[in-house]
């Protein structure tokens, strides 16, 4: 806390205006950063510079910079949330830069993402696979008993492991083959592994895969570069988890997905 | 939780001795010590730190110390507890707190909806239902507004699958179209509400003004409040209102997406609730829930409840731009059980 300091950077930073713009990267340096401010509250003070100088402001998004709500999310020199591990950009510090560093920003890229607008991408695409599946049925009415159905702690823990994705679409933009592969066994498999999810599991898994495909995201190949970039370090064994519920819907789940 | 006795001590908090710190939480509250409730706790941080007695660079702070839970339970233990707010304070500060103590202070939560709801949680806008935190329905022993998982359960579980479908089921299906004049009104009168942000081009940027309104709101309307304080506020967010209205900078233009356009119109809102919170506040005369009425403290310090006088939620009507809003008293009744003083002592 007491080596406060202050850097200079250059931003290269990638810069659209709407989806049919071409895009360009534009070159601006940044003086006076305070090394304790995270990087979005870096942009924020680029930003409010740029606007009392008539240009544009650099648009991200974010919401709750605490790294929980999965809002935010660029490619900073090359990796999604940039180099800090397990963490996203609204988590990383401008002390991880080196003074004079050049900083290059860019939207999270993949077919299935269209730039909207500077670093911001449509992401529905992942709302849409949820849509598909991603979700347990309940009768509305009396609520069952917190207590009715036992699970043991060992799934708890293996379930939440799952449950800890936050849907930013890192993996995707990651992914050599731009694949969402990781979010969704993550989300297959957080219900999978609870009584709760079992009833409907073999049509999840399918319609969900079968989504993923229509919103055109490629498949997976085992990189394995997304478990790396995952800022909530979600792992590829849920990938494994995945195909033995796709194997296992195919094989004896053939009624149930036809109706 | 600890202050060093004397303040100014720039010492680094491992290398103050146990007799060189104020326990102040265990000092005040034996019985609890550090485990009063988050009201109790955050406001005597804030009080050590008013008296000059706060740590780190901005003084604004005290120390939350688990040396001796770590010594006692081993790391692993605590890990498995506050890994995750460990990792979060260590990305934040720069400093491992396994090994020095952190430095925390109380600040302002997102502000609870509170909008007023009938028992079926439907608002004043017949067909506009408010669930969970965004609504008044549910208050604590150490907040004034809602309760995000609470509610979030309660609400969605049990009250609104009855309510809600029950009002669809009598409304049946409506004809209303996006050709309806009210729906054509609304959208003027957000378009003219963009336009006028946007046509300012004033010098000071959004961000400039809130932080601004945000001082006035944590000097004044914080933790601990007084009337002069709060009239003080009230004629400041009044000036703040004029000067965001009058200078404010929003980057254009209107047609892309703008971040800065989105907390433009949000300040916006954020300067008139914040005057109504005020005057909410000026209006109860007594310490209640997390907030303290420094004319309603006892002599050591506790707050003070007014039962005769302020048994009651404050729903304030909406009047109009530049009209004071009115006040309805909604008593709250209480059948089976008795209300008291909480005492932490």
């Amino acid at each position: 806390m007491n080596n406060h300091k202050t850097i200079n950077i250059t931003l290269k930073v990638w810069r659209q205006q709407s989806p049919e713009d071409r895009g360009r990267f534009e070159i601006i340096p940044v003086e006076g950063v305070d090394t304790h401010s995270s990087f979005l509250e870096m942009l924020d003070f680029l930003n409010e510079k740029l606007i009392l100088q008539d240009k544009e402001p650099i648009e991200f998004d974010n919401d709750c910079r605490e790294g929980i709500c999965g809002t935010c999310g660029m490619m900073v020199d090359g990796i999604p949330h940039g180099h800090g591990k397990g963490m996203t950009i609204c988590q990383l510090h401008m002390r991880e830069f080196n003074d004079g560093a050049t900083v290059v920003v860019e939207p999270f890229r993949a077919r299935a993402y269209k730039v909207i607008q500077d670093l911001i991408v449509d992401r529905s695409p992942l709302e849409k696979i949820i849509q598909a599946g991603g979700y347990i049925s309940v009768n509305t009415g009396g609520a069952p008993d917190a207590n009715a159905i036992p699970v043991g702690q060992e799934k708890v823990e293996e379930a939440m492991d799952a449950a800890a994705c936050i849907g930013c679409g890192a993996c995707v933009a990651s992914c050599p083959n731009a694949s969402a592969m990781l979010f969704v066994s993550a989300k297959v498999s957080q219900l999978a592994l609870l009584p709760q999810g079992r009833p409907e599991a073999n049509i999840r898994v399918l319609a969900m895969l079968k989504e993923m495909d229509a919103c055109g995201f490629g498949n997976c190949t085992n990189h394995r570069v997304c478990e790396a970039a995952c800022p909530k370090e979600v792992s590829i064994s849920h990938i494994a988890r995945f195909n033995r519920e796709f194997l296992k819907a195919g094989l004896f789940g053939r009624s149930t997905m036809d109706k | 939780m600890w202050v060093p006795k004397n303040p100014g001590d720039n010492r680094r908090p491992n290398d103050i001795p146990a007799n060189e710190r104020d326990y102040y939480l265990e000092k005040k509250y034996p019985s609890f010590g550090n485990l009063v409730p988050r009201d109790v706790a955050s406001r005597n941080a804030k009080q050590q730190c008013d008296a000059g007695k706060g740590v780190g660079p901005t003084g604004r702070a005290v120390y939350l110390d688990f040396m001796q839970a770590i010594k006692r339970d081993g790391k692993a233990a605590i890990a498995r507890k506050y890994g995750n707010l460990f990792d979060m304070y260590r990305n934040i500060i720069d400093e491992d707190p396994y090994e020095t103590p952190m430095m925390i202070y109380p600040a302002a939560h997102f502000t609870l909806g509170g909008l007023w709801v009938a028992y079926n949680l439907m608002g004043n806008v017949p067909g506009l239902f408010v669930l969970g935190e965004a609504n008044f329905s549910d208050h604590g022993a150490n907040r004034l507004g809602a309760s995000a998982l609470m509610q979030g359960l309660a609400d969605g579980y049990f009250v609104v699958p009855y309510t809600l479908a029950g009002y669809l089921g009598d409304a049946g299906n409506s004809d209303v179209a996006e050709d309806h004049p009210v729906f054509n009104e609304s959208i003027q009168s957000m378009n003219t509400h963009i336009e006028k942000l946007l046509s300012i081009n004033g010098k000071r940027t959004v961000e400039d003004i809130h932080r601004e309104l945000g001082r006035v709101m944590e000097d004044h309307v914080g933790l601990a409040r007084n009337e002069a304080g709060l009239k003080k506020a009230i004629e400041q967010i009044k000036e703040i209102r004029a000067e965001f209205w009058e200078n404010v900078k929003v980057a254009g233009p209107s047609d892309r997406h703008r971040l800065n356009l989105q907390k433009a119109g949000r300040l916006a809102d954020f300067l008139e609730l914040d005057e109504l919170m005020a005057i909410d506040a000026l209006n109860r005369r007594e310490s209640c829930g997390g907030h303290l009425r420094t004319e309603a403290e006892s002599e050591d310090g506790e707050a003070i409840r007014d039962d005769d006088n302020f048994c009651h939620v404050s729903a304030w009507e909406y009047k109009g731009e530049g009209t004071e809003p009115e006040l309805h008293r909604e008593p709250l009744v209480f059948e089976n059980v008795k209300l008291t003083q909480r005492s932490y002592k």
